[in-house]
């Protein structure tokens, strides 16, 4: 139908610009952390997810180890394994260099997209679409963030020190908020990760206080048994 | 290569694989209840961890600055739902101001 396709691809298109803030975002986050702008691009264009993305930057910025660093990217890029299994049967790519090039747009944004289409030909649409937009969208607003913050004095420093906690509380609200699936119970873990990152911090190498925080799934219980309709 | 480098090219490669295995496992090895269960809570425990983190320390010890003053007015901007970049150019000025004021 050429109303829903047109409707995905103007949806794309606007969600690629909303991400392409928090591309500035991250950007900024490197270059505080000490990064370059080649090592912040070579981020945005290679690994292309978010979180992780932060989470590599965040550690490497507390002074953390390479491997805490690399552990806490991991950590959080399992969820694309999930979404990949998911998005599978829908993509269904043929070859294994169009598997490949599906791969590396598996993110939350696309999955998202793809999920909520109407019928399988609009989702692929919407999965190609919106990695495509926000891939643009994400590697060129890494690069403004990155020059943008570089250069910046004390005054400056100070708040871009303060941006980048609030933006890891950005990428955690919608997860608490209700609506999500088992907020109350995604609250109790960010709390208790928060909690056992914070024990940890005079005790264990910078950066490993936050692998370790993974310890607060267990408070998420044991999965609930499908309940028959 | 530096280990900055080194943690960048890895950490790439590692999560670009986590996409592609998606992609490519059988789906009953991944659709395990509990696979799911952490992967579904891991991102809301380290998040929260960078969030502290990110707002309270300083290499291993805890340190209580303008940063904190900038995430607990990110926190209310969330709460009010104001827009991503509404959040983090108040938790910048709120960061920024206890800087000029503390000195």
């Amino acid at each position: 139908m050429p109303a829903d396709r047109s409707r995905t691809v103007r949806d794309s298109v606007g969600l690629g610009l909303a991400v392409g803030l928090y591309g500035v975002a991250f950007g900024a986050s490197a270059d505080a952390a000490g990064l370059d702008a080649w090592q912040a691009m070579v981020l945005s264009a290679l690994m292309f997810t978010g979180a992780s993305q932060f989470a590599l930057v965040g550690v490497l910025g507390a002074g953390g180890s390479p491997a805490a660093a690399v552990g806490s990217a991991l950590l959080l890029g399992t969820r694309n394994t999930v979404y990949g299994v998911r998005m599978a049967p829908l993509l269904a790519p043929r070859g294994l260099l169009r598997r490949a090039g599906a791969a590396h747009w598996v993110i939350d944004e696309t999955t998202a997209m793809a999920v909520a289409a109407p019928d399988r030909e609009t989702g692929r649409l919407a999965f190609w679409a919106t990695g495509a937009s926000i891939y643009l969208g994400w590697n060129l607003m890494t690069l403004v963030g990155v020059l943008g913050a570089s250069g910046l004095g004390g005054t400056a420093e100070a708040a871009l020190d303060s941006v980048v906690p609030a933006a890891f509380l950005a990428l955690l609200w919608p997860r608490l908020r209700a609506g999500f699936a088992e907020h109350a119970v995604q609250r109790r873990v960010a709390v208790g990760g928060a909690v056992v990152a914070v024990v940890l911090t005079p005790f264990v190498p910078p950066g490993v206080q936050v692998i370790a925080a993974a310890v607060a799934v267990a408070l998420a219980g044991r999965p609930r048994r499908e309940v028959p309709a | 290569m530096s280990g900055v480098w080194i943690a960048v090219v890895v950490a790439s490669l590692g999560c670009y694989a986590l996409k592609l295995a998606g992609l490519s496992v059988p789906a009953g090895w991944v659709e395990q209840p509990w696979v799911a269960r952490v992967v579904d809570f891991v991102p809301a425990a380290l998040l929260a961890a960078l969030v502290a983190v990110q707002a309270v320390t300083s290499g291993n010890e805890l340190v209580v600055d303008g940063r904190l003053a900038g995430l607990a007015v990110a926190a209310l901007a969330l709460a009010l739902r104001a827009p991503f970049i509404v959040v983090l150019v108040l938790a910048g000025a709120a960061g920024a101001l206890v800087h000029v004021l503390m000195g």
